[in-house]
């Protein structure tokens, strides 16, 4: 990973909506992150914030009709997405970006054979080589000791956590640059989560794969993910190293979201661990005008009727919250680590 | 063999479940033979004290919601006893449950499907106590405001329909309908699992207050352990229809006995980025044909001979019980 090196993929300005009886809905506002070569990226937030529409829109996948991006760039290897001819997005998706939906069950066609659903996506880009020799050898990585078996059964014949490795061996098949993974473990087991995260994790390392891992479960993102921005109502309100993140966290939803998870590190017991916040996630028609956490936030106050900027916060540490603006907010010396303002 | 300890003499607990089964029949052929069975309870024994919290955990089809279930008579379970309020229930008559309803009430896991769409909130809340006869009608109408009131929603939500409702919302309204009897047990099936972790904390907080004025009794069904650490007196762990272990909430956090119960512990991820999850390799058989011995043998890196041969049983291990022939920590079983 070389965060001062050319971005593997720029989202810049990336706003998205679903039609509904008039002009569309504005789901996502001006979202922007880069994530680098063989980086892991976290997008965390809870449902209905817009980071599963979000990912669905970088290979151009939003529902149609309904789906629309309003406004910015997908920028994968410098070339946009977003304006890319049909042919050339062909290439990408399944070549250079691979993507692992949430459920595997859905996500698989139920009536084609495991072996012919994996041989598809060399029907549609180049390989050197024996295409089935390549899935063998991928099912053995992804940890299917039977390969036989899985490749000639259907879907509904495997189990869950079998079929999110031959997912991830699908998507990892043309050996891509960046993968998408949207919620990969949620629908399975805590024993089966670890399995499919240290072996995507383990791919990763090995292949140099940057990964934009989009979840719901901070637990998952501090064990593995590099950097990790937190999305609330459609906007990233903090972005930061992951470390950092743990040991400064800064925007107040985020310190909200860490204070409601139940920690089995946790000292003691009882229901007061969980701090919950306030109130409810907004749904888009409700959204407020400037920070649109504010009606939740203990520490609201004035200026927050207006749209907060990502105010820098420190090395690759940027945070949406007038309490950390520079000069002004109350909080701005927090938001310099020590070891940068000295 | 040593039997588990004998539980304390009948009375003293709400439930009392004695080597409960639960067992589905599977059919194949041309005249839909029963050809075997799902042992989903497999004969499970526990008790809940008054005022208790008991946790259910465990891994999908390890039959912890058909555990729920079955105590409540909601599926009738195959055999074994259970008592309620110290008095026994004819586990083989779906009706012999209708006297204790009031008691014993249960809060489902997916607050979307579990609200009738055509009901009002006040029909919604108001249809139990109409046929247990808790209050005259009249009365209905401030007792469904009351209810509202205690789970945090404005009175005059009882006119609405649940699509008007989110998902932490429509909990609210499942733990009001839940309390509408002044119940003495909860069995709560994953309740939280739907919401997002801001709400989620919320319901737990509403929850776990509730059952303090009204000195509940919880059955906690759920996956998530760091909830179930925060919550519960006692927990049940269980694999493959069996409990393996079954402790007081701090002793099988700080020391879990059964390698399983250990293993599902290390493999949760956690913030602290120095503490890496740890795997358990393989996945859980299928409940139809089970392996002689113990079911988590072949998964298990302290499994010896004995354990492939042998069912172990639960028995006391330092403060816990556990279904294990060499418990973590402890000296094997002999």
């Amino acid at each position: 990973m070389d965060p001062s090196g050319q971005p593997l993929l720029e989202v810049e300005d990336l706003s998205i909506g679903f039609a509904g009886d008039g002009a569309p809905t504005a789901i996502t506002d001006k979202v922007s992150f880069k994530i680098h070569p063989g980086e892991a990226y976290g997008l965390v937030g809870e449902s209905g914030c817009g980071k599963s529409v979000t990912c669905l829109s970088l290979l151009k996948l939003l529902p149609v009709p309904g789906g629309k991006v309003l406004s910015g760039r997908v920028l994968f290897q410098g070339r946009d997405i977003l304006t890319m001819p049909p042919e050339e997005l062909r290439k990408l998706r399944g070549g250079s970006i691979g993507m692992i939906f949430q459920e595997p069950g859905a996500a698989l066609n139920p009536l084609w054979p495991i072996h012919r659903q994996l041989l598809e996506p060399f029907q549609y880009h180049p390989f050197e080589g024996d295409p089935v020799k390549h899935i063998r050898s991928l099912l053995d990585r992804v940890g299917i000791a039977d390969p036989d078996r899985v490749l000639a059964a259907y879907p509904h014949q495997l189990s869950g956590g079998m079929l999110q490795r031959v997912m991830i061996a699908m998507a990892l098949s043309l050996n891509p640059a960046l993968l998408i993974a949207d919620e990969p473990t949620t629908a399975l087991d805590v024993t089966v989560q670890a399995q499919i995260m240290e072996l995507i994790e383990d791919l990763r390392k090995e292949f140099s794969t940057a990964v934009l891992m989009i979840t719901h479960n901070l637990n998952l993102i501090a064990q593995y993910a590099d950097r990790v921005a937190v999305m609330y109502a459609g906007r990233i309100v903090e972005e930061a190293p992951v470390a950092d993140f743990l040991e400064r966290t800064l925007h107040p939803y985020s310190a909200g979201l860490l204070g409601a998870l139940p920690r089995l590190d946790a000292v003691g017991s009882g229901a007061a661990l969980l701090r919950p916040i306030p109130g409810q996630v907004p749904r888009p028609a409700d959204y407020l005008a400037g920070c649109r956490f504010r009606d939740r936030c203990p520490h609201a106050f004035e200026p927050c009727g207006a749209k907060p900027d990502r105010f820098p916060a420190g090395p690759g540490h940027t945070v949406a919250c007038f309490l950390y603006q520079p000069g002004k907010g109350p909080r701005h010396a927090d938001a310099v680590p020590a070891e940068v303002a000295s | 063999m040593v039997t588990p300890a004998a539980p304390a003499a009948s009375g003293a607990a709400l439930l009392e479940v004695r080597n409960l089964k639960t067992w589905f029949p599977v059919t194949g052929g041309v005249f839909r033979k029963t050809v075997g069975h799902v042992k989903a309870v497999n004969d499970v024994s526990f008790s809940i004290d008054p005022g208790e919290v008991v946790a259910v955990v465990g891994e999908s089809g390890c039959g912890k919601s058909t555990l729920g279930y079955s105590v409540l008579g909601l599926v009738p379970p195959t055999e074994g006893e259970i008592r309620l309020r110290g008095r026994g229930v004819d586990v083989r008559s779906p009706s012999a449950w209708d006297a204790y309803r009031k008691d014993f009430q249960i809060i489902f896991q997916d607050p979307y499907t579990s609200l009738n769409p055509r009901h009002t909130v006040f029909e919604l809340l108001a249809e139990p106590m109409r046929v247990h006869k808790v209050c005259p009608p009249r009365e209905l109408r401030d007792r469904v405001a009351m209810l509202l009131g205690k789970v945090g929603l404005p009175a005059d939500y009882m006119q609405r329909f649940p699509h008007a409702f989110s998902g932490g919302q429509r909990q609210r309204i499942g733990i009001a309908r839940a309390l509408s009897l002044d119940p003495k047990l909860i069995v709560c099936d994953e309740v939280v699992a739907a919401l997002d972790v801001s709400v989620q904390a919320q319901i737990i907080r509403l929850l776990m207050d509730l059952k303090d004025e009204f000195g509940l009794s919880l059955l906690f069904i759920s996956h998530d352990l760091s909830l179930v650490k925060a919550i519960s007196d006692r927990v049940l762990v269980m694999y493959l229809g069996k409990i393996v272990e079954s402790a007081p909430a701090a002793d099988l956090f700080a020391a879990p006995r059964h390698p399983y119960t250990a293993a599902l512990l290390e493999s949760i991820p956690t913030l602290d980025r120095a503490r890496r999850p740890k795997l358990l390799g393989g996945e859980i058989p299928s409940p139809v044909n089970l392996p002689p011995g113990c079911a988590f043998a072949g998964r298990c890196a302290r499994a010896q001979d004995r354990c492939r041969k042998e069912t172990p049983v639960l028995l006391p291990a330092a403060a816990s019980e556990a279904a294990c022939f060499f418990p973590i920590g402890l000296t094997p079983v002999v």
